[in-house]
């Protein structure tokens, strides 16, 4: 088998093992799927900044809680349907990722991190400030009865699921899309050595402000996808933790692998959902499995599957 | 008509003049080399010339335009290229993909192909396309270098000590490139190597303590006492 | 109260936050400046100096002084030597790599949480101060026969306060002399220079790591000791000292003490202030939207110059 054909068996058998199990999984992992579904999909838009392009954000959090709160608020205060919600909240992230690559990207390294997690922290801040609107760290429920798109109810698990599928379907096929073109690769060669590719005629700085706005517009399409699909949407989901949770599923799966977000967000869902049973203080883990990927295993899960057996992974 | 001139040139970093009012002019086709003794300034010209550092004062022109305003990738579309002293390839990709990135910048799809083998083909470097560039051996690092600088089919070649950690049959290869490229590419070639220079250039230039020293023909330049006080004397 | 009484109060309790805040940036500037490392966890190192004097002083009992006094020498060595073991056992490890070291130190930040939680609870429990005598101000007033002194209700500060500040005065006029008048801090000021020629001149570079990512979270832990009398230790009271420390030593220009506490002084100040014009969620607002500003802009910092 060509390298090309290779990938698309692995990644198109991926999509339909998840479609079967729609049918054989009891309804509390069914429901546990659909929702790493829709974080993976925001792992996966993380991991084109972060994996492919090699800028490390801590402020993801804000592009995910634009695209909440974009689709959210449409239908609380603006009596939206659902379609026109969902593409409030998806412009909505691409509104602010636009407007946060203006700025970040005028910085690299550590300050870049610094400065995406302080205008994250603004926009935590912000959403607390309006609590007449946003109800804060209370959040909002989404009723049922605004949660019909086209006539089909989302908040039914099967309806749910399939929704998060096809969420997480376009995510990972618009990623493995992208770093197949070339287009993609020249995101890589950036992550390996900017001031080369700048020497070879390339305008990194537009390539970058590309990257950081698809990155920054797909997890806020997952922000508001998980808003829409479980009913809710509070302040948490704009905090730190939401910037600090993609970097950790990313880092688990792989950074830099197509498949890596999505295998990192099923552990440490089920690590987490596991030890929530033991212990309240379940952030223990992340922070333990933080430490432990920095120290043992920085290429991630795909990353040292691809390093010892299967080189073509993209 | 000169394809690249520069005028009145200078570059001081705090205190320290690196490179002081540099005029040259470099004839479409011709093989220059720039000489000098180490710490001369070469690199920082060059630098300056390809958009790599921003000049303290005077001009950058190429092909009838001043383009000292525009930034490094802009003037590398107008057909420059340069090859790093340092080796700076993607040492995580394959070799292949190396040269690729340098190529897609003006082909595309099967084109990359053709032109990507073409130029390891004309480095030696073919049959090591597939292997992660970090593994090549420091003087295969140097050849896939220039492999990128050509698959850019450039008007302008810069090189920055292309030769260093060569073996001496490459250096031959290297030699024989260089010859080949003559009157239809520029070259602009930063070299310690003597034998290089008194072989392929056409004319030479010399710095010394930024400034240029001299400035003629191989011949003229072996020739010159200025130069054997300044360097040759001395290397 | 009149506004002039009240900016006099925000200011005193203006210049303890400065003072505690002083203390606390400095400690995360001088491992950013020495080591290039920027400590996410700091402000557990804080959290962690509160909760150690806690139970310092309600297992010693007695006078509260006499455990106030223990826990100010013992939790900033405790957590001290905490901070030395993560620095060998994974900063080193990472070799110093920035990146990774901020994902390492973002690790860290949850484990020392999560533990403290585990282990002291989700309960805010205050230590008592060792001293605490009301000071009353005056104030003038033009009243019917001219100007006259009075004594606002609510205007005035403590014993303890005051204590406070000049700890904190003593203990950055400690540190600057390390740092300018000692070996050590010829040795710290050398490895922050130029780190590849200090351990070619045979500075164990390793141990000059371990010994300033200690100290830098002592001294937080040292802020922590004492403030906890006047705030309480909860284990969540990490995150404000690390923003308002990010916010000051990057105001004042990462790496440079006398721009830290300078920094300082001036966030402390008008964080008091501020608040009194602001709601406490605005001003945040600002001062990370600053931050932000000031990085994209104004890298080196406001203060000037970068470096110390």
């Amino acid at each position: 088998m060509s390298t090309g054909a290779k990938v698309m068996a692995l990644h198109g058998g991926v999509l339909v093992l998840l479609f079967v199990l729609q049918f054989i999984l009891p309804a509390y992992h069914h429901g546990n799927l659909a929702r790493i579904m829709v974080l993976a999909s925001y792992a996966v838009g993380y991991n084109i900044l972060f994996g492919y392009t090699g800028l490390l954000s801590l402020g993801h959090a804000l592009f995910f809680a634009a695209g909440m709160y974009g689709m959210g608020l449409g239908i609380q205060h603006l009596d939206l349907s659902v379609a026109p919600a969902l593409l409030a909240g998806v412009l909505a992230g691409a509104v602010v990722s636009t407007a946060l690559a203006l700025l970040a990207l005028r910085t690299s390294g550590v300050a870049f991190m610094i400065v995406t997690l302080m205008f994250a922290q603004a926009g935590y801040l912000t959403v607390l400030y309006f609590g007449e609107f946003t109800r804060g760290d209370e959040g909002f429920v989404i009723q049922q009865a605004q949660r019909v798109l086209w006539g089909i109810d989302l908040s039914d698990p099967t309806n749910r699921y399939f929704a998060a599928l096809i969420l997480f379907a376009l995510s990972l096929l618009a990623s493995l899309w992208l770093v197949r073109r070339p287009f993609g690769k020249t995101l890589v060669a950036i992550r390996e050595n900017e001031e080369r590719v700048r020497m070879l005629g390339y305008d990194t700085y537009k390539h970058k402000l590309m990257a950081m706005v698809i990155s920054g517009t797909i997890s806020a399409a997952a922000g508001a996808a998980y808003g829409l699909l479980f009913g809710y949407a509070g302040a948490s989901f704009a905090s730190v933790q939401y910037s600090i949770f993609p970097l950790l599923w990313v880092l688990l799966g792989g950074a830099g692998t197509v498949l890596g977000p999505f295998v990192g967000t099923l552990f440490m869902f089920y690590l987490i959902d596991l030890s929530s049973g033991i212990t309240t203080a379940y952030m223990l883990i992340a922070g333990v499995v933080l430490v432990l990927l920095t120290l043992f295993a920085p290429q991630g899960l795909i990353g040292e599957l691809r390093n010892r057996l299967w080189r073509w992974l993209p | 008509m000169s394809l690249l001139s520069t005028r009145a040139l200078s570059k001081h970093f705090g205190g320290l003049q690196a490179v002081e009012d540099v005029t040259m002019a470099v004839p479409e086709g011709e093989v220059r080399a720039l000489i000098g003794p180490n710490g001369a300034g070469k690199t920082t010209l060059v630098g300056m010339i390809s958009g790599r550092i921003a000049p303290s004062s005077g001009q950058v022109h190429f092909d009838g335009a001043d383009v000292t305003a525009l930034p490094a990738h802009k003037r590398i579309l107008r057909g420059m290229a340069y090859t790093f002293q340092i080796t700076s390839v993607f040492e995580r990709l394959p070799a292949g993909e190396n040269v690729a990135l340098a190529a897609r910048r003006r082909l595309k799809g099967t084109q990359v192909t053709d032109a990507v083998a073409g130029a390891l083909d004309r480095v030696g470097l073919a049959h090591l396309a597939d292997h992660e560039a970090g593994d090549l051996s420091y003087g295969h690092q140097r050849l896939l270098e220039i492999a990128m600088g050509l698959v850019q089919q450039p008007r302008l070649l810069i090189l920055d000590e292309p030769t260093q950690g060569l073996t001496d049959s490459e250096i031959t290869n290297f030699k024989a490139l260089v010859r080949d490229l003559a009157g239809k590419t520029t070259i602009l070639l930063i070299e310690h190597n003597m034998s290089v220079v008194m072989e392929t250039a056409d004319q030479v230039t010399v710095l010394n303590f930024g400034a240029v020293l001299a400035e003629g023909t191989p011949d003229e330049i072996r020739a010159d006492r200025d130069v054997q006080a300044a360097y040759l004397g001395t290397g | 109260m009149e506004l002039g009484p009240y900016l006099i109060l925000a200011s005193l309790e203006g210049a303890v936050t400065a003072a505690v805040l002083a203390l606390t940036a400095v400690g995360l500037s001088l491992v950013f400046g020495v080591m290039r490392v920027v400590n996410i966890a700091h402000g557990e190192f804080f959290m962690l100096g509160a909760v150690i004097a806690w139970f310092i002083a309600h297992s010693l009992g007695g006078h509260p002084a006499v455990g106030f006094a223990v826990a100010l020498v013992a939790a900033p060595l405790i957590v001290g030597a905490i901070a030395v073991a993560a620095d060998m056992t994974i900063l080193k490890r990472v070799d110093y790599d920035p990146e990774r070291t901020i994902v390492a130190t973002i690790g860290l930040l949850y484990i020392i949480q999560q533990l403290a939680l585990m282990t002291y609870g989700p309960d805010a429990r205050p230590v008592e101060a060792p001293f605490n005598t009301r000071i009353a101000l005056p104030w003038f007033e033009r009243g019917e026969g001219g100007w006259q002194m009075i004594w606002p209700w609510g205007l005035g500060t403590t014993t303890y306060k005051l204590a406070v500040i000049g700890a904190a005065v003593a203990v950055l006029l400690g540190v600057w002399l390390l740092m300018k008048r000692t070996r050590i801090g010829l040795v710290m000021r050398a490895t922050q220079a130029d780190r590849d020629m200090a351990l070619a001149f045979g500075i164990p570079v390793e141990r000059v790591y371990a010994m300033v990512f200690g100290m830098g979270a002592a001294l937080a832990a040292l802020a922590a000791v004492l403030i906890v009398p006047i705030q309480q230790a909860h284990y969540l009271m990490g995150a404000d000292p690390l923003l308002l420390s990010f916010i000051v030593v990057i105001i004042g220009g990462l790496g440079s003490l006398p721009g830290t506490v300078l920094a300082a002084v001036l966030i402390g100040l008008s964080d008091g202030i501020i608040s009194v014009f602001f709601s406490p969620t605005l001003a945040k607002i600002l001062a990370t939207l600053l931050v932000g500003l000031v990085l994209v802009f104004r890298p080196e910092g406001l203060a000037g110059k970068r470096g110390a």
